[in-house]
């Protein structure tokens, strides 16, 4: 018999029995659904993991310079020529200088405050967003200017979130002029990105004490590039210092990878447990495939009596097998990629399924169609034509 | 063997094992049949005539022994080679009809010809002949639960007629009809004679077995009787006087 006309056959069995049909694919629906679900709420769930420590700088290189009897031999302008010599990897380079203090303001205060001190384009490279006021220019730089922009931590516990360009702030009782206020861009609590205190980096290498800048941070464009730049800033040290003793240069790629890694089994794990519930479904099919062809013992022996082969009742039971399992694991697809948007949207993760995990689950649903209809259409293609054909 | 023979079976035994002991159905059967003739093979039941109807209608196999359809050895074939033989060569015409009751007439018809792989357009042309033959090309697109017993018989008669085989192998083909209706078939089944098919009828009733040209008697097993109706009628008729005297 020619495939299209069993594919017909196929159909008609599946929709004359819409309840049972429905059953059977429920439980694939299920755990197609399920799989679809945690894989990308997993997925989801790991971009923006990986998305926050990005913020947190994952692609940012640091170097600290000992130098040789405290010469540290490389000013700020060899590295921002060294940016320049490198912009197709490196968005910039930050002079880093902190020094810790009380913050004050009339009767209120921040103990243990951490104060940043930051070059002209700074607050662009991070791409942080100005409420108001300006960011700290190269002028503010050049006098050691005391002028700062606070983040929304400060200004809600200073000034109860009414700060103005131009109302003042004292650390460690030096007076501070407010140039720029940061709108919030996480949740203004303490131990987030918005308890910042940025002040020129000049200004601050003078409260910290410090005749020269010995720490930088580098902005790598991408992710990818963290490792390689990495090398090259290191070649870079060691050409001036000739001695990898007097340097050293980290980044964050390798907690990335770290992470990536461990969320890649975490996922696997996960799918691996909604995986059973296809295997669960699997059986439901195989099952109402053996009551099938049972209760069509009398068919099957009548379409042997006529001249039907091995292979031709053999593949009209395996299709429809496939048949129901596909189906229910399309159905299955929709249901998953639905709820996990919408779980998604609640938790605020982006779980849209990627097109891999869609094809994984339409091959897996296909495949145990095709698996566990094998054995009952084993069963009714080895059936012997006289025992079917007197059977009721 | 001559051109005109059809069926041939030599020393067919069929032996059954029911538990440790061994059941011979049919122990040594040896008959022939011609390309034309219509032939009543008939036996009370137990007497074998079902176990031979199957390896007629290569349905099943002899444990020992030969049958040729043909020609063709067929006794030695298995599975798919014998579907093959059932499919080509013999159209089959059960008791209950055995039309798949969720297709329409029109596709039980044409069962035999998809099996076969015989194109669309043909398949339905050679249907609609043999609905015609039988009476019911008006009920082509009907369910088998939507005619009477009679028809339904008819239409599996379509069924034997359509993939054109060499044998049409009837099993007990009016014995779920009322007499009128069994009548018909049989009338029916005798004008498809007339027209060249070889006939190989399985009964247990004698007044059945009378309508063909021929009667093979089998009785535990093995050929007690093989001649014309008439003769057939005789000996019958002097048993019954023999047990009544």
């Amino acid at each position: 018999m020619k495939l299209w006309q069993t594919l017909k056959i196929v159909w008609a069995n599946i929709t004359g029995n819409r309840m049972r049909t429905f059953l059977t694919m429920l439980g694939m629906i299920i755990g197609v659904a399920s799989v679809i679900i945690l894989i990308s709420l997993m997925q989801g769930f790991a971009n923006s993991t990986i998305d926050s420590y990005t913020n947190m700088g994952i692609n940012n290189i640091t170097i600290s310079l000992k130098g040789r009897n405290g010469n540290v031999m490389l000013k700020e302008d060899d590295m921002y020529q060294y940016v320049k010599e490198h912009s197709s990897t490196l968005k910039g380079v930050s002079p880093n200088v902190t020094a810790s203090g009380n913050l004050t303001k009339k009767t209120s205060k921040i103990e243990n405050g951490t104060l940043t001190g930051i070059d002209e384009n700074y607050i662009q490279i991070m791409n942080k967003v100005m409420q108001s006021g300006h960011t700290i220019t190269y002028s503010d730089i050049s006098i050691r200017n005391k002028v700062c922009i606070i983040g929304s931590y400060i200004n809600n516990t200073l000034f109860k979130g009414a700060a103005k360009v131009g109302d003042t702030v004292r650390f460690n009782g030096e007076e501070f002029t407010i140039c720029g206020i940061l709108a919030q861009s996480s949740d203004s609590s303490e131990w987030s990105e918005d308890n910042c205190f940025y002040v020129p980096y000049t200004t601050a290498m003078r409260l910290a004490g410090t005749a020269n800048v010995t720490n930088y941070t580098f902005f790598a464009k991408s992710t990818d590039v963290v490792s390689t730049e990495t090398k090259e800033i290191q070649r870079f040290l060691f050409k001036t210092f000739h001695d990898s003793k007097l340097y050293n240069v980290s980044n964050m790629i390798d907690i990335l990878t770290e992470i990536q890694s461990q969320m890649g089994i975490l996922t696997s794990v996960i799918a691996g447990i909604a995986g059973i519930s296809l295997l669960v479904a699997g059986i439901g099919i195989m099952n109402i495939m053996l009551v099938s062809v049972s209760e069509r013992t009398r068919e099957i022996g009548i379409r042997k009596s006529l001249g039907a082969k091995h292979k031709d009742i053999m593949r009209q039971f395996v299709l429809e097998a496939a048949a129901t399992s596909t189906i229910g694991g399309i159905l299955g697809i929709l249901l998953g990629t639905l709820c996990a948007m919408k779980a998604g949207e609640l938790i605020k993760i982006n779980a849209f399924p990627s097109f891999n995990t869609v094809m994984l689950s339409f091959g897996i649903s296909a495949g145990i169609g095709i698996l566990f209809g094998y054995l009952p259409a084993r069963k009714a293609a080895k059936m012997n034509p006289i025992d079917a054909l007197r059977s009721e | 063997m001559d051109k005109e023979t059809l069926i041939e079976l030599v020393d067919i035994c069929k032996i059954y094992h029911i538990g440790d002991t061994e059941v011979a159905a049919n122990n040594g059967i040896n008959l022939k049949i011609n390309h034309g003739e219509m032939v009543a093979i008939v036996g009370k039941s137990g007497s074998g005539k079902s176990t031979i109807m199957n390896i007629i209608g290569a349905l099943d196999i002899p444990t020992s022994g030969q049958y040729f359809l043909d020609g063709n050895d067929v006794s030695k074939l298995k599975g798919d080679a014998l579907a093959e033989i059932r499919n080509r060569m013999i159209g089959f015409i059960f008791q209950q009809y055995n039309l798949l009751p969720k297709q329409t007439v029109l596709d039980n018809v044409a069962l035999p010809l998809m099996y076969a792989r015989v194109g669309e357009k043909e398949r339905k042309t050679r249907c609609m002949e043999a609905l015609e033959k039988v009476g019911l090309a008006d009920k082509y697109k009907n369910l088998p639960t939507q005619l009477s017993g009679g028809q339904q018989q008819r239409a599996s008669i379509a069924r034997a007629l359509v993939g054109k085989p060499s044998l049409i192998l009837a099993d007990e083909p009016t014995g779920a009809l009322d007499s009128k209706t069994s009548r018909e078939v049989l009338d029916l089944l005798k004008k498809l004679h007339q027209e060249g098919n070889t006939i190989v009828l399985i009964t247990h009733d004698n007044s059945i077995a009378v309508e063909a040209e021929r009667i093979i008697k089998i009785s535990d097993g093995v050929v007690v009787f093989d001649g014309e109706a008439k003769e057939y009628k005789n000996e019958v008729m002097a048993n019954t006087e023999n047990r009544m005297g």
